[in-house]
């Protein structure tokens, strides 16, 4: 038999309702479960890691010295996700990536939400994600992040939080299709049985999209990336084959007379819509960073003149950046005139002096990030931190407050999961990707991260969090 | 129509993985014609590799002495030595890596796995069982080639990786008897032009065309002449001919007129007239004409920036 121990006392599970009851959409799940022998799972969980590390999904971790790769651990648990839950959830995801495209549209031209003084205008334009080089520019369809990671936590209020939108060079869609894939192969007949929607079709409307985001004819697209030492090369090289299209460095690019090419074995070829994996700063060391062995010299001016497009479009952090986060609902009304569907958590922004006097009286209590942080480094979680933790970060915040925002601890839903002591509740997440262009496409579900340390809140994957396949039930 | 990156890439990664199929080949055929009881020349059978690697200096560097053993874990396992097999199929597997997206996903399974299987080995492993697996391991890689991947540019330069790699082995693996013939020792021993065709896997192929023992003139004629042995130069340019004429290229013109120039060559000499010119001397200059060849692939396809 399995031991599957309780949930958490003040956290949403997604399995058990709190009088230990199965909620409705596991049921059947649950019933599998407990019809398996913990061998035979075991075997499963065996063979799902051999096959990942024969496939070589690894991820490479910065900062460790062994450091090569390694593999995201998988949970053969799914995250699963009623059908009228998700349907509310894609319209609010809609609804918050169209105003956040619009907001970016915006700054980059009459700027009416800083003259409305709903935005204060410096928040914006002294922001460092800001680029003064966008100006101006008019992108088809008004897109600037085509490809948007927008990540959801479900709070012990039982309601969905967006607790971020990632803008920039969102990473993990290949995760979310290999974990699919490994499910499948698995346990072939638990598709059988539930009718999941699919997802392995995100790398055909990927394409879709950013062929939509260029006004080119039959136009080439390639995938960008900084090469086979970046933690997320996998991926890069998995999009790009699965959407049939090359994968490039820098410097298989260059430019002419203002267009890019690519150089191949039959001469140059001329590229028109370049998915980057690669930050801003790295893209063209003519006007960014001089160093940069990565971008491609001339690549701003042939993207300024129109000849190329990028996706994500340069300048989207603005919009993602942490201290931008706290005004996304009132984007929301003010482009789109709805009310926002999604949540956002309580923001503190320790900019203000009456906020950060708050923060620094209940740190204990709070979630501390850097403004412009990712990757779930360089943050405070208070609940969690040592006496001299919580000390550090005084005194940082006090050196650079603006640095800062505070929001409460939020108790992320748990998800049974196979971890040493049996099936236990762990934390989890899910990133939906949204792709937009001249439409907006959705796959259902996204990828879902699990915390794997009892008690930890921290997910990514950098930091040692797992993954899940997420299930979105069709009505 | 491919990127010149990934070609390059696709190129080394069967060139490292023909490469280190070739030495363990290599080392086969010193480390048998060494056991041999009646071999005078042990020493210089087994400092063969070392000098036709080019890596002799190296070693001195490292070791003192020169036994079956030392020289065994230098060219073998050695992750230190960049000439060993195991650095070999290190560097495969990095080619291979850069290029994943561009080659079947069985193929690349097939590569990986053969490194992470060469990153468990033991140090005491079994010589020839050793060897015979990394034989296996290239057959395997050929077979997926053969069976998986898409026809065109891709499997043009995968294709030419192997056949540039082999040309240049198939020479060198000659040259080592061609030196100790130089050196007075073992000029007409059957063992070791026996023990040759078996590294090439050519020795069934020599009893079915050959009548008499083998020597150095059957050898060298079925080794470097004959279009139909499979591991022979001449097949091996035959092959780089017909893969350069289908890659659609702006500049090739060079490197297939080299080519061919080669393969001419092969076509209508005689083993005798290279005996007679010196078999060494005769394949020193097909090396530098292969290496030269190798400069004008990279020219015509393989320069990215």
């Amino acid at each position: 038999m399995h031991r599957i121990h309780p949930p958490l006392a003040g956290c949403f599970d997604e399995m058990l309702a709190d009088d230990g009851e199965t909620r409705g959409h596991y049921r059947d799940f649950l019933q599998w479960l407990t019809a398996q022998s913990p061998e035979t799972l075991g075997q499963r969980r065996h063979e799902a890691e051999l096959l990942f590390h024969r496939v070589g999904i690894t991820f490479a971790v910065y900062g460790d010295d062994s450091g090569s790769e390694r593999l995201i651990p998988f949970d053969t648990i799914p995250r699963i996700l009623p059908a009228s839950e998700w349907q509310t959830l894609e319209v609010g995801l809609r609804q918050r990536v169209a105003a956040l495209n619009a907001f970016l549209h915006d700054i980059y031209h009459e700027q009416h939400i800083l003259r409305s003084g709903l935005v204060p205008a410096e928040q914006v334009m002294v922001n460092n994600q800001y680029q003064v080089a966008m100006q101006g520019l008019d992108l088809p369809h008004h897109t600037y992040a085509h490809i948007a990671g927008v990540d959801v936590i479900r709070h012990a209020d039982g309601g969905y939080y967006v607790l971020e939108d990632n803008l920039r060079v969102p990473s993990g869609v290949s995760y979310m299709l290999e974990n699919r894939k490994m499910m499948m192969r698995l346990f072939p007949e638990l598709f059988a049985h539930y009718a999941v929607a699919p997802v392995e079709h995100y790398p055909s409307l990927l394409h879709d999209t950013l062929r939509e985001a260029t006004h080119a004819d039959n136009p080439t697209v390639v995938v960008m990336t900084p090469g086979h030492y970046n933690s997320a090369y996998f991926e890069h090289a998995f999009l790009a084959q699965q959407m049939g299209v090359e994968l490039v460095e820098g410097r298989d690019l260059f430019v002419e007379r203002d267009r890019v090419y690519m150089r191949t074995t039959a001469g140059p070829r001329q590229v028109d819509v370049i998915y980057r994996r690669i930050d801003d700063i790295y893209l063209d060391p003519l006007v960014f960073r001089a160093d940069s062995m990565l971008g491609v010299p001339g690549l701003l001016s042939a993207y300024r003149k129109g000849n190329v497009i990028l996706a994500n479009a340069v300048g989207t952090g603005v919009a993602d950046d942490k201290s931008t986060y706290p005004y996304v609902p009132e984007m929301i009304r003010f482009y789109l005139s709805e009310e926002p569907i999604l949540n956002n958590v309580p923001t503190w922004q320790c900019r203000k002096p009456d906020e950060l006097s708050h923060v620094l009286a209940h740190l204990e209590e709070l979630v501390v990030k850097e403004v412009h942080g990712a990757g779930g480094y360089g943050m405070l979680i208070g609940p969690k931190a040592s006496r001299s933790e919580i000390d550090d970060f005084r005194a940082r915040l006090l050196a650079d407050p603006a640095n800062y925002i505070a929001q409460p601890t939020l108790a992320l839903s748990t998800c049974p999961t196979f971890v040493d002591e049996g099936i236990a509740p762990r934390h989890i997440d899910l990133r939906p990707f949204v792709l937009s262009g001249k439409d907006v496409r959705i796959v259902p579900g996204g990828l879902s991260r699990v915390a794997l340390t009892r008690g930890s809140l921290v997910v990514n994957s950098s930091q040692g969090g797992g993954t899940k396949d997420a299930w979105v039930l069709e009505a | 129509m491919m990127l010149s990156r990934t070609a390059d890439h696709l190129y080394w990664m069967s060139r490292y993985l023909e490469r280190a199929e070739n030495l363990a080949r290599l080392l086969d055929v010193s480390f048998s014609l060494s056991l041999l009881p009646q071999s005078k020349g042990a020493r210089a059978e087994m400092s063969a590799p070392l000098v036709i690697t080019e890596t002799l200096k190296q070693y001195n560097a490292r070791h003192d002495t020169l036994s079956a053993q030392t020289l065994f874990d230098f060219m073998a396992l050695d992750r230190d030595n960049p000439a060993s097999i195991v650095s070999c199929l290190k560097l495969a597997r990095e080619n291979a890596h850069a290029v994943r997206g561009k080659i079947p996903v069985e193929m690349w399974e097939n590569i990986n796995a053969t490194w992470l299987q060469a990153k468990k080995l033991p140090s005491a492993v079994n010589v020839g069982e050793f060897f015979d697996w990394v034989k296996e391991r290239s057959h395997l890689f050929r077979g997926v080639a053969y069976g998986t991947v898409l026809r065109g540019d891709a499997y043009s330069f995968v294709r030419l990786g192997t056949f540039v790699e082999r040309a240049d082995n198939t020479a060198r693996l000659l040259d080592v008897k061609a030196s100790l013939m130089d050196s007075g020792h073992g000029v007409d021993d059957f063992y070791a032009w026996s023990a040759l065709l078996r590294a090439l896997s050519a020795y069934e192929a020599y009893l079915e065309l050959y009548r008499e023992p083998p020597n150095a003139q059957s050898v060298t004629e079925l080794l470097l002449l004959s279009p139909r042995l499979p591991r022979s130069l001449r097949a091996s340019m035959e092959a780089i001919c017909k893969i350069l004429a289908q890659i659609e290229g702006e500049d090739s013109r060079v490197a297939q007129r080299d080519a061919n120039a080669i393969r001419n060559e092969l076509h209508f000499v005689r083993a005798d007239e290279i005996l007679r010119f010196g078999l060494h001397d005769y394949l020193n200059q097909r090396l530098i004409d292969i290496n030269t060849l190798g400069e004008r692939i990279y020219d015509a396809y393989l320069k990215a920036a």
